[in-house]
């Protein structure tokens, strides 16, 4: 405390070094603490500009009708955005049915369960391999693994799987961090109270963590939202104009294909994927006005996921602590 | 409280019968599920190395090919060449340059993080730090595009002379034809890796302890003499990792870079021309080759090149934390 108060202080060295100290050292040391102000300053300035440009990018482009209108055609006028929007939202929950349970299992294991030995250092060193896997080279896994395996095509549900092997270290590592923060004597008192260990992690350990899950949950989400690599070569591109929303006559020919409900469907692109083949194929004069719109409400999501994050667990912490 | 309500929940359910016997149930699946990720891996290598491999053992590539320098995969255009060489070069030379000009602005940022800024600084920096992370790639390449592009295209389009008074034309770089080039990739990524080196650096330096620095102020030094002299080295393992993983991101980002590099495959030039990436050719090639055909399985060779990146990187980071931990 009084080190950082120390080394806090703005005003330089202590007035008494002054005298001792040569004038280059002194120089030195406020030319180093105006650059690197200057570091921090950059930062929010860059976070800044972007964020206003795509606010005005974004005037005029995004209104009710591009939310949640019909796909334009990019030539005669913006249109809309909805299925586009909605297989976002849709690859998005699916893939975090499937990476939440997994990932908290994993958690549970590598904080409650895992004794120093040679497996945990193998989980651990494939945690950071995946990590570290360039996300088109698991998108490129996806395609062996998935859409070359099951011959379906592309479809909606490879590319959550996919998005799932991508996200799991993450999620497992948050989820192990989260449970880590859980104190050992809350443990402690469950075991001598002669609960069994899974009772304990059950019934004591997972309610406490809860705030840390959930923000870990917000934050891996905010990932897979944006994700577009792991997509392109798992997920099916494109989306019909309109999605018809009543469709759920599963027997029904087709329902599989043309269903927005179906997880079979191939006609999957997400907004980042949108953004990308929109980029490079798309023609037509209003094209940089629909990806300028669908940037910004790529932004706006994460900025929402990221402040989500942080009320929802300081609002959960709140709750479950004062109890 | 909550160990009060956590007893009064266990206390009904001491009693259940055959609980005993249920008790490895739960061990046993979570156990499952976290070795997943090494089953993943494992798969994850195999198949890659498989399919990466078959340029060689199924169309009969010489394995030297791949150091030649001359891209042409279309049977249409003659004699086919899998020359890797400029897809290596352009990713090694991109993420070189994105490192150097993103190391300094990371570790600079963490020094003010963790010794310069004061309380309320931090709290909007950090927050701000974690955006730019969730920033999704492509975002970035659409900026890339929109601004980045056009303005170096605009600013710099005439060839750039360093000339001094009695030597004469020192330097000549040709100006940017089109913006699309190496230095717009460098530039985008150099912000991308942004975030993951100052984090990793962040955490180095605050794992540096107290006394160091109080010591160090002590004996009269300026705080700018305790960085160096006394912070950097002791949080350089650290802040080498926090560098090894930001190469890793910027060798293995795909999308946002290939909408800035240009993409032409030739041997790195001037820092003004375009340039191309094993992740780019990747990207752009992939859906439109048949499989089994050499040219996209020379996409898997390029693919098995950029798992082998990872992969050392990954190692090197476990060497350096090995060395820190030994001392």
């Amino acid at each position: 405390m009084t080190a950082e108060s120390l080394a806090g202080n703005s005003g330089g060295p202590h007035p008494s070094l002054k005298r001792r100290g040569s004038r280059a050292t002194i120089a030195a040391d406020r030319a180093a603490t105006v650059v690197l102000w200057g570091t921090g300053v950059f930062v929010l300035a860059l976070l800044g500009s972007i964020i206003i440009h795509f606010a005005i990018a974004a005037w005029g482009v995004v209104s009710p009708s591009f939310i949640l209108g019909d796909l334009g055609d990019g030539k005669t006028s913006v249109g809309g955005i909805f299925p586009i929007l909605w297989n976002s939202i849709y690859m998005l929950v699916l893939t975090m049915l499937i990476s939440i349970p997994l990932g908290i299992m994993a958690g549970i294991y590598m904080a409650e369960y895992a004794a120093e030995n040679r497996v945990t250092t193998a989980i651990r060193f494939a945690e950071e391999a995946i990590s570290s896997v360039p996300s088109i080279v698991i998108g490129l896994f996806g395609l062996i693994l998935f859409v070359d395996n099951f011959k379906m095509g592309y479809t909606t549900l490879f590319g959550a799987l996919s998005l799932t092997l991508f996200n799991l270290p993450l999620m497992a590592r948050l989820s192990e961090q989260a449970l880590r923060a859980v104190p050992q004597d809350e443990r402690g008192a469950s075991l001598a109270l002669g609960a069994t260990k899974w009772q304990t992690i059950r019934h004591v350990v997972l309610p406490l963590a809860i705030p840390g899950l959930v923000t870990g949950i917000i934050l891996t989400a905010g990932r897979v939202f944006g994700e577009a690599a792991v997509l392109l070569f798992t997920s099916g591109q494109g989306a019909p104009v309109h999605y018809d929303f009543g469709n759920l006559n599963v027997g029904a020919a087709n329902w599989w294909q043309t269903s927005p409900w179906s997880p079979l469907r191939s006609t999957s692109t997400t907004l980042s994927v949108y953004i990308y083949t929109l980029r490079s194929e798309g023609l037509g004069a209003f094209v940089t006005q629909i990806v300028d719109g669908a940037a910004a409400i790529l932004i706006s999501m994460v900025l929402i996921f990221n402040l989500g994050a942080r009320l929802i667990g300081r609002l959960l912490t709140r709750k479950l602590t004062a109890a | 409280m909550a160990q009060l309500a956590a007893a009064t929940r266990l206390s009904s359910l001491r009693a259940t019968p055959g609980l005993r016997e249920r008790v490895d149930l739960p061990r046993r699946m979570v156990f499952i599920a976290a070795s997943s990720m090494v089953a993943v891996v494992a798969l994850l290598l195999v198949f890659i190395t498989w399919q990466g491999l078959q340029l060689f053992l199924v169309n009969g590539v010489p394995v030297d090919q791949i150091l030649s320098s001359t891209w042409q995969p279309d049977p249409a255009n003659g004699q086919v060449i899998f020359g890797l060489l400029p897809f290596i070069a352009g990713t090694v030379f991109v993420t070189v340059v994105a490192l150097a000009i993103s190391t300094p602005l990371s570790v600079g940022l963490a020094l003010f993080l963790s010794e310069v800024a004061p309380r309320w600084a931090r709290a909007i920096v950090q927050p701000a730090l974690e955006i730019f992370v969730g920033i999704p790639s492509v975002v970035w390449g659409w900026l890339g595009i929109t601004i980045l592009v056009p303005f170096l295209h605009s600013t710099f389009g005439e060839d750039i002379v360093v000339s001094l008074p009695l030597a004469g034309e020192v330097l000549r770089v040709p100006g940017f034809l089109t913006g699309f080039s190496w230095m717009a990739g460098a530039l985008v990524l150099s912000i991308m890796i942004l975030p993951t080196i100052t984090s990793v650096s962040y955490d180095s330096f605050r794992a540096v302890p107290q006394e160091l620095r109080t010591g160090s102020l002590a004996l009269g030094t300026t705080r700018w003499q305790a960085i160096r002299h006394i912070l950097v080295p002791a949080a350089l393992p650290g802040v080498l990792t926090a560098v090894v993983l930001g190469m890793t991101r910027a060798a293995g980002e795909a999308l946002a870079v290939q909408m800035v590099i240009g993409n032409s495959p030739s041997l790195p030039g001037a820092i003004t021309q375009p340039l191309t990436t094993l992740t780019s050719q990747i990207t752009m090639d992939m859906g439109n080759t048949v499989p089994g055909e050499p040219w996209q399985n020379a996409l898997w060779t390029m693919s098995l090149v950029l798992l082998a990146i990872s992969i050392t990187s990954v190692v090197l980071v476990r060497l350096i934390n090995k060395r820190r931990d030994a001392r």
